[in-house]
């Protein structure tokens, strides 16, 4: 297995696709709210596109609260959305529970982060993988059928031999191999898509390699699309082949992950790789590094800023960012890399407030 | 060499006793010295935290101190035993000689209470004599200390962002200006450019200050950028030490060498990386020999069997570090 370098490889079939993603949360009014004419809502995620194509892993990376995660339960159709459009197949689909959720995420499965919490302590491996396994109708005929399945499913996960984990309870496995259940369940739906919540930041440092490796793996040998949420952008450069950067609850910059990360155009991308641990730096200079930009804090979600929302806390903030909302325009010479910033809009005469 | 602040001698800390006993700390020697950020590396269930908890004494039961000894170098004074210290002695050298800012510090503040009354009492505990003014006084200069303007002093603590609370906590570890300050996993909770800038902040107020730190943490690549020197946990013990770029380097024990390819690098060519093999050692079924070459891939037959000694390796500058692998026999297995 090698990294996979998606600037050359062909475009392939679509089959999750988002629209104008748009989430808000109502707030609870207080007393002295009532007189106000606006009900206050958290602006979770606002006018996002993205697209999964079969065979490919797209990252979304942010900060806690910029709306990742809410992004991915959208997707799995698990909350109502605001606005927006979600089209599995080129199908436009609206869920709210019952039959038709079951045949929605019969096609696509989320994996949380948590394997701690996201597998019933009580329950044994092989319940929760027989559940998924009947639910979705791929038990097959009889106790042979479904003990194949199982056996096949685990091996899926490089769980073997079989045998020595099917019946242990979640307490008994660490925590990569409780991962790796939750994943094996995930893949007893048969979906076509993975939605994966920070899969690897629960686990140790030594082990999530290795999980993540078998989700690449997964996704070539099954032909699934993967979306990738995580803060760590470094494990997007690793594992994906497109990365989307979001900020308080937009998308700011996207492009193929290796270009997004060696050549990053949104000063918010900029100072996300700055951050980032870098062993390369040697140490002590740390203090000169970054110089200040910002208090560091992402803006409240209730209020958020006018225009770019990252403009309180960008370096280059210019009039126009206060006051209009940046559109995706091209940057660089690589085709699909683009950022929502003004620093590379035409300097045009409506972008200044009269 | 520098002076040392504090010095662990061949310390064992286990939980409970008896047969059921599981020693979470094995004979563990570790020299911090004055003015150093030492950093302390190991994945979950290494013992690092158990370590730092038991060199300060605050193990809750049925964690238990079953040999060694914590010798601290107060900077004037003769050196004595924290181990061996009354209660009273302790209640005195805990926060005023060693502060710890905890895991999850995030949520160590109490909620009811507004940021100043935390602060100051603190000062209050220590120094009884301070009139409420100048205790207000100080606490103020804390949280300047830590950039946080001062008129957020009566805030609770859930008007403060998560980054904020960081650095209150950071702030009252600094309080009564300590030798040691221990940090156990700080920003593990934090966004990457909040970790940054707290850890800039730390930099800068060591510099200031001169106290010394033990920065507990499984993120590796941030203690090679962050740390003077790096000790390696696995498996309670240490199976490495040495300056943080030498051990960026040059990793000697294969532990380390598999615990730095475990993180995708930002720049640089795409390489493929395999992390380490197999899960984290459990410790009430510890393997024998070296407790890692279950996941060793340069095992050999004595693996198994020996317990490799931490000892200075016969290499190129070897005398600053330490490893134990049998791959590099130590040229003096000593004590340190």
């Amino acid at each position: 297995m090698t990294p996979s370098t998606s600037a050359v490889a062909p475009v392939s079939e679509v089959v999750l696709d988002a629209a104008g993603l748009t989430k808000h949360f109502p707030v609870r009014r207080r007393l002295r709210d009532l007189l106000s004419r606006h009900a206050g809502a958290v602006h979770a995620v606002d006018d996002v596109n993205l697209t999964l194509r079969r065979g490919q892993v797209v990252a979304l990376v942010g900060e806690s609260g910029s709306g990742k995660s809410t992004v991915a339960r959208l997707l799995a159709q698990l909350h109502p959305r605001t606005g927006g459009e979600i089209r599995l197949n080129g199908e436009a689909v609206t869920v709210r529970g019952g039959r038709r959720f079951r045949a929605y995420a019969k096609r696509v499965q989320m994996i949380f982060q948590d394997p701690f919490a996201s597998l019933n302590p009580v329950h044994s491996v092989r319940y929760h993988l027989t559940r998924s396994l009947r639910i979705h109708g791929r038990a097959g005929e009889g106790k042979d059928g479904l003990d194949q399945a199982l056996t096949a499913l685990l091996s899926q996960v490089q769980l073997t031999p079989a045998e020595r984990y099917i019946d242990k309870f979640p307490h008994e496995l660490s925590g990569g191999q409780r991962q790796r259940v939750a994943i094996a369940r995930a893949l007893g739906a048969g979906p076509e898509v993975l939605l994966a919540d920070e899969p690897v930041s629960m686990l140790d440092v030594s082990i999530r390699l290795g999980v993540l490796n078998l989700l690449r793996d997964l996704k070539d040998r099954l032909d699934l699309a993967i979306l990738y949420i995580t803060h760590d952008i470094a494990s997007a450069r690793y594992f994906a082949d497109e990365t989307l950067v979001m900020y308080a609850g937009r998308l700011v910059e996207g492009g193929d992950s290796e270009t997004v990360t060696q050549r990053p155009a949104h000063p918010y991308t900029q100072l996300l790789i700055d951050s980032a641990p870098d062993p390369d730096r040697v140490a002590g200079a740390v203090a000169a590094e970054v110089a200040d930009r910002g208090d560091g804090e992402p803006p409240s979600l209730i209020r958020p800023p006018e225009g770019c929302r990252f403009h309180p806390r960008c370096p280059h903030a210019m009039a126009r960012c206060t006051t209009d909302l940046p559109i995706p325009l091209p940057v660089g010479d690589r085709d699909g890399h683009w950022a929502a910033c003004w620093l590379y809009g035409e300097p045009s005469a409506e972008g200044v407030a009269p | 060499m520098r002076q040392p602040v504090l010095e662990i001698r061949n310390l064992d800390v286990g939980y409970g006793l008896g047969d059921v006993a599981l020693r979470a700390v094995r004979d563990v020697s570790l020299t911090l010295h004055r003015g150093e950020v030492l950093g302390l590396a190991g994945e979950s269930g290494s013992g690092k935290s158990t370590l730092a908890y038991g060199v300060t004494r605050l193990l809750p039961p049925p964690g238990v101190i079953t040999g060694g000894e914590v010798v601290y170098h107060p900077e004037n004074g003769s050196p004595y035993d924290v181990l061996a210290l009354g209660d009273r002695e302790l209640r005195a050298f805990r926060w005023a000689e060693t502060a710890i800012v905890f895991q999850g510090a995030m949520n160590s503040l109490n909620p009811v209470h507004r940021i100043s009354v935390q602060l100051t009492d603190v000062i209050a505990a220590h120094q009884p004599d301070l009139s409420a003014r100048a205790r207000a006084e100080r606490a103020r200069e804390m949280l300047r200390l830590v950039g946080i303007a001062a008129d957020r002093m009566d805030a609770y603590p859930h008007q403060l962002s998560g980054g904020m609370r960081q650095r209150v906590m950071i702030g009252m570890a600094l309080a009564l200006q300590p030798q040691i300050v221990i940090m156990d996993e700080p920003t593990t909770a934090l966004d990457v450019v909040m970790q940054r800038q707290i850890l800039r902040q730390l930099v800068a107020l060591r510099e200031r200050l001169g106290f010394s730190v033990i920065f507990i943490t499984h993120d590796l690549s941030l203690l090679v950028e962050f740390a003077d020197r790096i000790a390696i946990m696995y498996g309670g013990r240490i199976v490495e030490e040495a300056p943080a770029s030498a051990l960026y380097r040059d990793a000697l024990h294969p532990y380390t060498a598999g615990l730095l390819g475990s993180f995708p690098a930002l720049r640089g060519p795409r390489r493929d990386l395999t992390g380490i093999p197999g899960s984290p050692p459990d410790l009430t079924s510890m393997p024998t020999g070296c407790s890692f070459h279950p996941r060793c891939p340069k095992a050999f037959e004595p693996c198994p069997v020996t317990i490799p000694p931490l000892g200075s390796p016969d290499t190129p500058g070897g005398s600053t570090r330490t490893v134990a692998c049998l791959l590099h026999p130590a040229t003096n297995p000593e004590v340190r």
